[in-house]
């Protein structure tokens, strides 16, 4: 039935949003997790989102997160030799996680789920109401 | 009673179907609003109508055996790409402000129908039990 097929797209974004929440969180936390080679330093980490359309019904489409992708963005070298991390040279590497970028992020993940949660209440509301009809 | 106007309830009954197919539309174009390369889409109420009430011709005439009518080959001719205000440089053309007010109306005129058939009902309603 196609009024259930709003819940299932909204329901969809809902849960692409939260998983792109989810790594901007990894990421926050992240920020400070700082290593001593280039290599094994953690990197932002962000989903990728694809439009997922049905067979049975071709004109509407959901989202899935096709999957996590990490930055190739270089990570930060700083110069503290007193650090117990520190390589011979006396650098650690910092992961590549812009801060305010990823607060862009989340504000706009937030926004987008937001919208999704409006669209499932109206279409709640409008299907509680039809099932009502002439009472 | 596809193709005719039913006597009692008009064209509400089609009016809900199209809006709800139009809502799902746009359910997908909001969900999609982070999608790079997605392009929205809505539907022309006006032209899905007619196609439902049978009057919107979408095959070609034909005045010979060989001639095709092209029926099944064309798209839906009320499903349109949205021309975005504001493209986005991942080519997206959802604007989420333009989608979120499109369902609003289409929520606000699917309740008007339904109100339309509530009407209706009761009052059929109060013909049978005549109370």
């Amino acid at each position: 039935m196609s009024t259930m097929r709003i819940f299932d797209i909204a329901g969809s974004a809902m849960a692409a949003q939260s998983a792109r929440l989810n790594t901007v969180a990894s990421n926050l936390a992240n920020a400070d997790s700082v290593s001593g080679d280039a290599q094994s330093v953690y990197r932002a980490r962000m989903p990728m989102f694809q439009a997922q359309l049905d067979a049975a019904n071709p004109e509407s489409a959901g989202v899935r997160v096709l999957g996590i992708v990490e930055s190739t963005a270089e990570a930060q070298k700083r110069y503290e030799p007193g650090h117990p991390l520190a390589d011979a040279e006396g650098y650690v590497y910092a992961p590549n996680v812009n801060v305010v970028e990823e607060m862009v992020n989340m504000i706009s993940a937030s926004r987008s789920y937001q919208s999704s949660v409006e669209v499932m209440n109206t279409a709640k509301e409008l299907a509680m109401r039809t099932l009502t009809l002439g009472k | 009673m596809a193709g005719t106007v039913d006597p009692l309830f008009g064209i509400h009954a089609q009016a809900l179907q199209i809006q709800q197919r139009r809502m799902t539309l746009l359910a997908g174009n909001i969900a999609n609003a982070d999608t790079p390369g997605f392009q929205a889409r809505d539907l022309d109420f006006k032209t899905a109508l007619e196609q439902a009430m049978g009057n919107g011709s979408s095959t070609l005439n034909t005045d010979q055996a060989g001639h095709l009518d092209g029926a099944g080959t064309q798209a839906d001719p009320a499903l349109m790409y949205r021309v975005p205000l504001q493209p986005s440089v991942d080519g997206n053309t959802v604007d989420v402000q333009t989608e979120q007010a499109a369902f609003m109306d289409s929520a606000l005129r699917y309740q008007a129908s339904l109100s339309f058939l509530d009407g209706k009902l009761k009052s059929l309603l109060t013909a049978i039990t005549g109370e």
